[in-house]
């Protein structure tokens, strides 16, 4: 019932010959490199959001991307430059209302979500003639992704990294307990707000691949499945960027010879390696050898 | 041609049927997304709101009616979140991890679509992500409108014993309130009327008409049962204001429109001094 496009590339098992032939296209060269990027710079920030909780407020601000490069469409101007400045800005107004308890919190997110994707459905309303403009921002492509591209993603990643790694400490303390944090000294609110802007720069960047919708797989899952392999902080934290990285050019090598969309595959590969990492985690705690370590949990005596 | 239009909207069948899907809807969206502000589960909603759409997409691809998938996918979906979660409240890592694949899948079936029947229009996702409440169908809108008001009663039935094990689960389930089945039942209401809401203003909009009125309902009283109904009326003005505004404004689309009004009720309450305000709604309409 389905396919398929004649000009879709056959695999062979052969894998020398089959990667000398995807990556005799620049464009899937510049695909490799900005999924790279894109993968080790959205699995660090993830890792952090996994740890603090925040995955509602990580998945609006990778979606308001979407008006974002709707607007920059509408304007005549770089995509790039309408992913950066709606993602940090939609970030900073989470960051500034906040802070009025767990459940007004949760609205306020979820308002300013639906608001700006509304306006995004407005911008591609205005915008007339961009057929296939939706589904493509919202769900990402590898076609057509510039050298350029891969450079300004190279320098913003190395920039995200870079304060992450500076205020990385400080973050991770604040993270875990924030009263204490608090109490030692450390700026908890204002490493808050940073991360959320930080957050919003790396979404605005690994949407450009993955698209708006599931830039947030990129981020959760590796994190998810990492921190349930492993407690410890450096080792998922490198395991997490290991597993983005893995299921980013696997569902870039599958979107390639297949006519299904690339946001499909990197999100099931991801899904994957999750589903298993539960599994494995379930397992053991049948046999009793790890206790389920829940952060909240309540005694009840 | 557009005054003589505009001045009568209501003698439109599309604007009729419209209206009457609207407002049920509305009314369920507003009572549901009060309790999901209440147990600080918006994200749930917002899960099944992408849930939706992927079951839209697999209904169409399979050839099956659109809101068969609708229905189907989230109620299923809400569901397994009970399940995965301890006293039916699922964790947000969970959710994430597991909403986005299905997000992955629904791409994966809007290709399937788009591909494999030739005589599809390639809009028919973007129609179900953002939703065309002006082009149901009579029918259709009988349906919705019917399936929402069973919705509140259901909500309106359990909104006692739900208010307490939202507030305080640990002394309702003492007292001898079915807490967990309580959340379960919440949690397949929350995903009906996430399906309902996805023909209205679409599947990534629906979180707004969840979210916005409820949370300024809660912004603007501390009785429960004041927000509740307050949470249903501000939906329900928010949605004639959007309808109405888009009518006037024809290149608006009325998913944004009611977006626009959710959004400005909700900013205007920011406006207001928490405490002791008893002023009834600052009804803003958009237009």
């Amino acid at each position: 019932m389905l396919l398929a496009d004649t000009a879709v590339p056959a695999w062979s098992w052969n894998l020398i010959a089959d990667f000398q032939q995807m990556w005799s296209f620049p464009f899937m060269v510049n695909a490799f490199r900005a999924g790279a990027v894109t993968a080790v710079v959205s699995a660090v920030v993830g890792w952090f959001v996994v740890l603090r909780r925040q995955t509602f407020a990580a998945h609006t601000v990778s979606a308001v991307a979407f008006p974002g490069a709707a607007g920059a469409v509408l304007l005549g101007v770089s995509a790039v430059y309408g992913y950066f400045a709606l993602c940090v800005a939609a970030a900073l107004v989470i960051a500034a209302l906040r802070g009025s308890g767990d459940h007004e919190e949760s609205a306020l997110t979820g308002t300013v979500q639906a608001f700006l994707l509304a306006a995004g459905f407005l911008f591609i309303a205005l915008y007339k003639g961009l057929l296939e403009g939706p589904q493509t921002i919202l769900f990402g492509t590898f076609l057509g992704i510039t050298s350029t591209q891969v450079t300004v993603l190279t320098g913003v990643g190395i920039g995200v990294l870079a304060v992450l790694a500076l205020i990385g400490r400080q973050l991770l303390f604040a993270s875990i307990d924030p009263q204490v944090a608090a109490g030692r000294g450390v700026p908890v609110r204002a490493l808050s707000v940073a991360f959320l802007v930080l957050l919003g720069a790396a979404t605005a960047e690994a949407s450009q691949i993955t698209g708006t919708l599931l830039v947030f797989a990129l981020m959760v899952i590796p994190a998810a499945t990492a921190q349930n392999l492993t407690a410890r902080p450096i080792l998922s934290l490198a395991l997490a960027v290991l597993l983005a990285l893995a299921a980013t050019w696997l569902g870039l090598t599958a979107a390639y010879y297949s006519p299904y969309p690339l946001g499909f595959f990197v999100t099931s590969f991801a899904f994957a390696g999750y589903v298993t990492a539960r599994g494995m985690h379930a397992l053991h705690t049948i046999r009793g050898r790890i206790r389920p370590s829940l952060p909240a949990k309540e005694v009840t005596a | 041609m557009t005054d003589l239009l505009a001045a009568s909207p209501l003698s439109q069948p599309f604007f009729q049927h419209a209206l009457l899907a609207g407002t049920a809807i509305a009314a369920a969206c507003g009572l549901v997304g009060c309790f999901l502000v209440l147990r600080a589960q918006v994200f749930t909603g917002d899960a099944l709101s992408h849930v939706a759409f992927t079951g839209a997409m697999a209904a169409l691809a399979f050839g099956y009616d659109l809101r068969l998938g609708l229905f189907a996918a989230t109620v299923a979906m809400a569901l397994l979140f009970g399940t995965l979660g301890r006293k039916a409240r699922p964790d947000d890592v969970v959710i994430g991890s597991v909403f986005s694949w299905i997000l992955g899948l629904g791409a994966f079936f809007t290709t399937l679509y788009t591909t494999s029947r030739s005589t599809s229009n390639g809009t028919a996702g973007v129609s179900v992500l953002f939703g065309s409440i002006f082009g149901i169908s009579a029918g259709r809108a009988t349906v919705a409108a019917l399936v929402a008001l069973g919705v509140c009663l259901l909500v309106l039935l359990i909104a006692r014993p739900l208010l307490f094990a939202t507030l305080d689960e640990a002394v309702a389930a003492a007292r001898g309130v079915p807490v967990r089945l309580l959340g379960y039942g919440f949690l397949a209401l929350a995903g009906v009327s996430a399906a309902e809401a996805a023909q209205a203003v679409g599947s990534l909009l629906l979180l707004g008409l969840l979210a916005a009125p409820a949370g300024a309902a809660i912004r603007l009283t501390d009785r429960p049962y004041r927000a509740l109904a307050l949470s249903a009326a501000l939906a329900v003005l928010e949605m004639w204001a959007g309808l109405f505004a888009s009518y006037a404004v024809p290149t608006m689309p009325p998913s944004f429109a009611i977006m626009a009004a959710a959004t400005a009720v909700y900013a205007a309450t920011f406006l207001i001094r928490r405490p002791t305000t008893r002023t009834p709604t600052p009804a803003r309409a958009g237009a």
